[in-house]
C-alpha cells in the first residue's frame, strides 16, 4: 500500500554501535556532528542576532561581544514592515509562489497520470523528456524567456513570474509523482474499472485519495523552489510594488553607500521564516521528495 | 437465442477496445497542459536562446543573423576564458568539497544518535531557505571590517588584522566556494542517507565476523553499494554549481578582477545591464556542452549493476 512514510525514518536499532566505546564515540560521532551542526546553523543565529541588534552595537566589537546581544530592539524589523515595500513583496512572494505550484500541481497530475498509468503510445520518451526538462537549468533559459516576457507584454507583471516558474516545477513534480503512482497498485485500478468506473473518476476517487502524501511532497517543493527563485524574478521584474521577497530584499535595501546591516538581517530572516515553518511542519515529505527525485 | 450469444463477444470486444482507444487519447489529452508548458516556455525558449547566440540582438532591437561572431569574439576574449576557468574551478572545487563533506555527515547521521529525527531536520534547513537570503548573511559574516571569523580568529590570537575575505582574488574565490559548500553540504548528505538506509546491516555484520576493518567495510561495501546514488546525487550537484548565479551575484557581482565571475553571472551581465542579449545567450549556450557531458555521466552512473539489486555478476 502506499504509506506516506518509508520505515527507516523511525530506525533506533542499535546496530553495531554497541562494539564502540563510549569516548570512542564521542571523538568519531558527536564531536564532528557538533561542529558540523555548529557551522550549518551559526549563519541563521547570525543573522538573528543582527537582526535584532542597536546599530551602536553593530560596529563596537569593544564594548559588546558580537555574539550577544544587550537591550534587543524592533527597530530594523519596524522599519522593514512600516518604510519600505517589505509587506508587498512578502505579499508578492506568496501569490506567485501559490499559483504557480498550483498550476504546476494540476498539469503534474494528468501527466504523471498519462504517462505511467495511461501508458499511451511514446509515453517512455515523453516521460524521458520530461526527465531532461528537470535538467535545464533557469541560467541558460532567462535571456530567451525575458524576450518572451517583453513579447508577451507581461514583462514587469506577476503573471511572468507565474507563468514561467512552473518551467522548472513541471518537470520536477512530474518526475515525483510519477514515483508516486507507480508505488499504488494497479489492482484497485482494476477493480475501479471493472466496477465501471471511468478513467476520470478513477484519477479523481482512487488515485489522488492514496496519492495525497505525494502530492503534499510535490506541492511544499515546489512552493519553496518557487519561494527561493531570483533569476526570473531580477530579470522580468522591474518596479518595486512587483518584487518578490529575495529580490527586494538584494535590490532595495542594499543602497551603495551605507550597509543597513540591520533590516538587511531582518529581511533576510522573515523572507526565510514562511518555509522554515512550512518545512518544519513536513520534514518527512520534504525529506521524501528531494530523495524521491533522486533516487529514480 | 442464437443471436443473443453471438452479440455478447462483439459487446465485449469493443467495450475493451474502447478501453484501449481512450487510453490513448485520453492519455495524449491528459498530456496537453504540461506540454503546452513545457514547449512554449522550455523547448522554445531554449530554441531561441541557440538562435539569439547567432543574432547581434541588442534590448530594444531586433537582431540579425551574423553566424559565429560571438562565439568568435567569446574565442578572443580573455575574460571570457577566465570566467570559464572560474566556473571549472568553482564547480570542482566546490562539488568535491560537498561530495566529501557530504558523505562524512550522511555517515554520521546514519549512526545510531539520540535525537537523530532533530538532527536530520536541522542540518537540511541551509538548503531550505532562498539561497540570495542566506547569501545576505555570509555577506555580513565575510565583511571586510565586521567579520565574525575574522574577530573570532583575532579573539584566538591566530590573526592580528581582520581578513578581506571579498576583497582579494584568492580569499573572494574561497569565500564563495565555502558559502556554495555551506548550502550544497545538506542536499547531498540527506540524499546519500537515504541511500546508506538501504543497505542492509547484515552485509556490514558479516564483513566484520570475517575480520574487516571500518576502513574495509567502507570502502568494499558502503561505497560500492552506495555508487548508483552518489553518481546521480553529484550529477545534480555538479549540474546547480555549474549554473550557479545567486551566490556570485549577492556576494562579490563576479568581483575582484572578475576573479569570481561564473558563466552565468557573466551572461547575465552581458546581456542584461549590458543589452546584448545576443552575445549573453552565446554564453549561455556555450555551457551547454558542459551541461551534456554531466548528464551523460549521470546516464551511464545510474546503470545499476546487477549485483547491487542483489542479482549474480
Amino acid at each position: 500500500m502506499a504509506q506516506p512514510q518509508p520505515t527507516p525514518m523511525t530506525d533506533n536499532s542499535t546496530g553495531m554501535s554497541y562494539l564502540d566505546s563510549l569516548p570512542r564515540r564521542v571523538v568519531t560521532v558527536f564531536l564532528p556532528l557538533l561542529v558540523f551542526v555548529f557551522v550549518l546553523l551559526f549563519p541563521f543565529y547570525w543573522m538573528a542576532i543582527t537582526a535584532v541588534k542597536p546599530n551602536f552595537q553593530l560596529t563596537d566589537y569593544n564594548n559588546y561581544s558580537p555574539l550577544w546581544v544587550v537591550q534587543p530592539t524592533l527597530d530594523h524589523i519596524k522599519y522593514l514592515l512600516f518604510e519600505t515595500s517589505y509587506p508587498h513583496w512578502l505579499w508578492n512572494t506568496v501569490y506567485i509562489s501559490v499559483a504557480a505550484t498550483v498550476i504546476s500541481l494540476v498539469t503534474s497530475v494528468f501527466a504523471a497520470y498519462a504517462i505511467e498509468r495511461l501508458r499511451f503510445n511514446g509515453s517512455r520518451w515523453v516521460g524521458l523528456g520530461i526527465f531532461l526538462a528537470y535538467l535545464v537549468p533557469p541560467s541558460i533559459l532567462f535571456i530567451p524567456l525575458a524576450i518572451m516576457v517583453f513579447g508577451l507584454g507581461i514583462y514587469d507583471t506577476k503573471l511572468a513570474l507565474i507563468l514561467t516558474y512552473p518551467t522548472f516545477l513541471v518537470p520536477f513534480s512530474t518526475w515525483l509523482l510519477m514515483g508516486y503512482f507507480r508505488s499504488i497498485p494497479f489492482e484497485l485500478e482494476e477493480c475501479a474499472l471493472v466496477d465501471g468506473a471511468s478513467r476520470w473518476q478513477i484519477l479523481i476517487k482512487v488515485l489522488l485519495p492514496l496519492s495525497v502524501p505525494g502530492l503534499i511532497s510535490a506541492g511544499i517543493f515546489s512552493f519553496t523552489l518557487s519561494w527561493n527563485e531570483f533569476i526570473y524574478a531580477l530579470t522580468f521584474i522591474q518596479s518595486s510594488e512587483n518584487k518578490t521577497v529575495p529580490v527586494g530584499v538584494l535590490t532595495e535595501l542594499v543602497r551603495s553607500d551605507v550597509y543597513e546591516w540591520g533590516s538587511l538581517m531582518a529581511g533576510a530572516l522573515i523572507g526565510s521564516l514562511p518555509v522554515v515553518i512550512l518545512y518544519s511542519f513536513f520534514v518527512d515529505y520534504y525529506v521524501s521528495s528531494m530523495t524521491g527525485a533522486v533516487k529514480e | 437465442m442464437a443471436n443473443v450469444a453471438a452479440a455478447e463477444p462483439t459487446h465485449k470486444r469493443s467495450f475493451w477496445a474502447g478501453i484501449g482507444q481512450g487510453r490513448h487519447v485520453l492519455g495524449i489529452a491528459f498530456m496537453v497542459p504540461a506540454a503546452v508548458f513545457l514547449l512554449f516556455f522550455l523547448t522554445y525558449p531554449l530554441g531561441l536562446g541557440v538562435w539569439l547566440g547567432f543574432t547581434d540582438t541588442r534590448i530594444g532591437r531586433e537582431g540579425v543573423f551574423i553566424g559565429l561572431e560571438n562565439y568568435q569574439s567569446l574565442w578572443g576574449d580573455s575574460l571570457f576564458w577566465l570566467v570559464v576557468f572560474n566556473t571549472l574551478l568553482y564547480t570542482i572545487a566546490a562539488s568535491i568539497l560537498k561530495f566529501g563533506l557530504g558523505l562524512w555527515l550522511a555517515l554520521l547521521l546514519n549512526e545510531n544518535l539520540p535525537f537523530k529525527a532533530f538532527f536530520r531536520a536541522v542540518v537540511l534547513l541551509p538548503w531550505v531557505v532562498p539561497t540570495v537570503l542566506s547569501a545576505i548573511a555570509f555577506w555580513w559574516i565575510f565583511d571586510s571590517q565586521y567579520s565574525i571569523i575574522s574577530w573570532a580568529l583575532i579573539k584566538m590570537g591566530l590573526i592580528s588584522a581582520p581578513i578581506n575575505f571579498l576583497g582579494d582574488v584568492t580569499n573572494a574565490r574561497a569565500s564563495v566556494i565555502a558559502a556554495n559548500v555551506w548550502r550544497g553540504i545538506p542536499f547531498v548528505a540527506i540524499s546519500l542517507l537515504a541511500g546508506l538506509q538501504t543497505i542492509s546491516p547484515s552485509l556490514h555484520e558479516a564483513a566484520t565476523l570475517d575480520g574487516a576493518t571500518n576502513w574495509q567495510r567502507f570502502r568494499y561495501i558502503t561505497l560500492p553499494m552506495l555508487s548508483p546514488i552518489i553518481a546521480v546525487v553529484m550529477t545534480f550537484s555538479v549540474l546547480f554549481t555549474f549554473t550557479d548565479f545567486q551566490l556570485i551575484y549577492v556576494l562579490t557581482r563576479g568581483g575582484p578582477l572578475n576573479s569570481t565571475h561564473l558563466m552565468a553571472t557573466l551572461s547575465f551581465q552581458r546581456a542584461i545591464p549590458g543589452g546584448s542579449l545576443g552575445e549573453g545567450a552565446a554564453i549561455a549556450v556555450a555551457m551547454i556542452p558542459f551541461l551534456l557531458a554531466a548528464i551523460l555521466f549521470s546516464y551511464f552512473g545510474l546503470q545499476r549493476r546487477k549485483w547491487q539489486q542483489g542479482g549474480a555478476d
